[in-house]
């Protein structure tokens, strides 16, 4: 995989282990940064030998916020035809399952990026924040939409409008955090839930994912069809008859990805 | 660096000392704020194994100081900013914390006491759990800690009557590790804080992690949490040690990790 400046990027059995690498700055997000992350996540998503993501930050936090500095001085015709948010969107357009870890800080954009991931562990430590409020402004890279879909609007709008840190406790409370994991072992027991994943069917993963997207924003009668369709779709591939006839014969199904 | 406490190194022993003699260490914003950030320091640094919290002259900690306090101060704010760093830094600290309680130990200095690992009392030395005399509830973590040391009758008995418990009556309550003879005190403090220092620190701190992940924990959660806690401790070199030592029919020899 090519070389990146802002990431670190590993290959490992099947899962694209892509690393957020500004350690000194604990991982502030810019500009090349998420264009980076894009790019390695449209990469991930079209090798066939990847059948996960997993996204952590290197170093003691996961994403301490976004450079202030790049963004001081701009104002809205700046961002209008820059549209720097437009590769954020891009990452909701990733298939694959992208499983995030996080330890220490997750703050204003690198909480967004944490809210991005399909699933989401932490370790004991990690704390989560919206303070964007607190420089005059607001989260623009998905953070109000997505916190409100998950912890509903009274809690969201609380922490939006007082920039409060979220204990790892209280995040997995509402429903932000999958799963609570010493921290020590944090990237290890990820990565064995992403290798776990990497066994499954790879075309009802990522229908799944699809579906339960759609089940966040459409109406219920929509998504049961869509649901359908993709339900209809697996048995055109070929896991569909090796599952099955694995179930019959009593083995344990071998999963090709077609 | 500090004005209100104390902070030693020596042999991979951290000391805090309370240091307000003339008020009997009585607790301060000041005091607070210097001792949360010790409790880190010392959490933090690769040279400490344990930390020891005592305090100058005649007692451990006389409480909250009194004569700052006013008609205007908001105590639930001064709990949220000024103590619950405190006893927050204490709870979050993976190193063994022993209270060398070499005097009284009243109200917040109590509390204090209630939130270390180890309570070694010096035979003069007492607790008072003043609060209610005054109109207050105990604090600073006070009753979460104290409850699970003494069960919830004594817990109670204790804070309604607001009584002085002794060093030979805490040792009873189970309260106390340790009762030790005044003219012993330093001797034994620095040897039971030593032989600690030699110990798996890193274990140490993972028994902690899993004992207090008990309290709040259905059986398959804590299942899980030993599970994890147990893989940690199986990777760390200090296991190796130990099992090699024991092998080789030789004392250990712990590095903390």
């Amino acid at each position: 995989m090519s070389e990146y400046r802002f990431l670190q990027v590993t290959v490992v059995d099947g899962i694209a282990l892509v690393e957020l690498n500004r350690p000194d700055v604990l991982n502030a997000i810019n500009r090349a940064m998420v264009t980076e992350l894009v790019q390695a996540f449209e990469h991930a998503d079209k090798d066939e030998r990847i059948g996960v993501i997993v996204l952590t930050g290197k170093g003691r936090a996961f994403a301490a916020g976004a450079d202030i500095d790049e963004m001081r001085k701009e104002g809205p015709i700046d961002f209008e035809l820059a549209d720097p948010f437009a590769d954020w969107d891009k990452i909701l357009r990733i298939r694959k399952p992208i499983i995030g870890a996080v330890k220490g800080f997750a703050l204003g954009g690198g909480f967004e990026l944490a809210l991005a991931c399909d699933v989401l562990f932490a370790s004991h430590q990690a704390q989560f924040a919206f303070p964007e409020v607190n420089l005059g402004v607001m989260p623009g890279a998905g953070g109000t939409q997505q916190l409100t879909k998950i912890i509903g609007k009274k809690k969201a709008l609380a922490y939006l409008w007082t920039g409060d840190r979220m204990t790892a406790q209280q995040a997995y409370d509402c429903d932000i955090v999958t799963r609570l994991i010493d921290e020590e072992v944090l990237l290890e027991e990820t990565m064995k839930f992403a290798k776990r994943i990497t066994r499954q069917p790879s075309l009802a993963i990522r229908l799944i994912k699809e579906s339960v997207n759609v089940a966040v924003d459409v109406p219920l009668e929509e998504g049961m069809k869509q649901e359908r369709k993709n339900f209809y779709l697996l048995f055109a591939s070929e896991d569909q008859k090796e599952g099955m006839n694995a179930f019959v014969e009593k083995r344990p199904p071998q999963f090709k990805g077609r | 660096m500090y004005e209100t406490i104390q902070y030693d190194v020596i042999q991979q022993v951290a000391t805090i000392t309370l240091h307000r003699p003339a008020k009997l260490n009585a607790i301060t914003l000041q005091l607070n704020a210097e001792l949360s950030k010790a409790l880190k320091q010392a959490s933090h640094s690769d040279d400490v194994r344990v930390i020891i919290l005592t305090g100058e002259g005649r007692a451990f900690c006389s409480g909250q100081d009194l004569t700052l306090a006013s008609d205007d101060v908001d105590y639930g704010d001064v709990l949220r900013t000024s103590y619950g760093p405190v006893v927050r830094a204490m709870e979050e600290c993976e190193k063994p914390i022993i209270a060398a309680v070499n005097g009284v130990a009243a109200g917040a200095g109590f509390s204090l006491a209630l939130a270390c690992d180890f309570r070694l009392m010096s035979e003069k030395a007492s607790f008072v759990q003043a609060f209610v005399q005054i109109g207050l509830i105990p604090d600073a973590g006070n009753l979460y800690y104290l409850s699970k040391l003494v069960g919830h009758a004594k817990a109670l008995e204790l804070s309604l009557l607001g009584g002085k418990v002794t060093a030979e009556e805490a040792k009873a309550l189970h309260l106390a590790t340790k009762v030790i003879p005044e003219e012993q005190w330093e001797e034994q403090v620095n040897a039971f804080a030593h032989q600690l220092a030699n110990m798996p620190t890193k274990t140490m701190g993972l028994i902690k992690r899993n004992l207090k992940a008990s309290w709040n924990s259905t059986l398959p959660e804590f299942l899980e949490a030993e599970a994890n806690g147990q893989k940690i401790a199986g990777l760390t070199n200090d296991h190796k040690e130990g099992v090699q030592a024991f092998l080789d029919k030789r004392p250990p020899l712990f590095q903390g990790n």
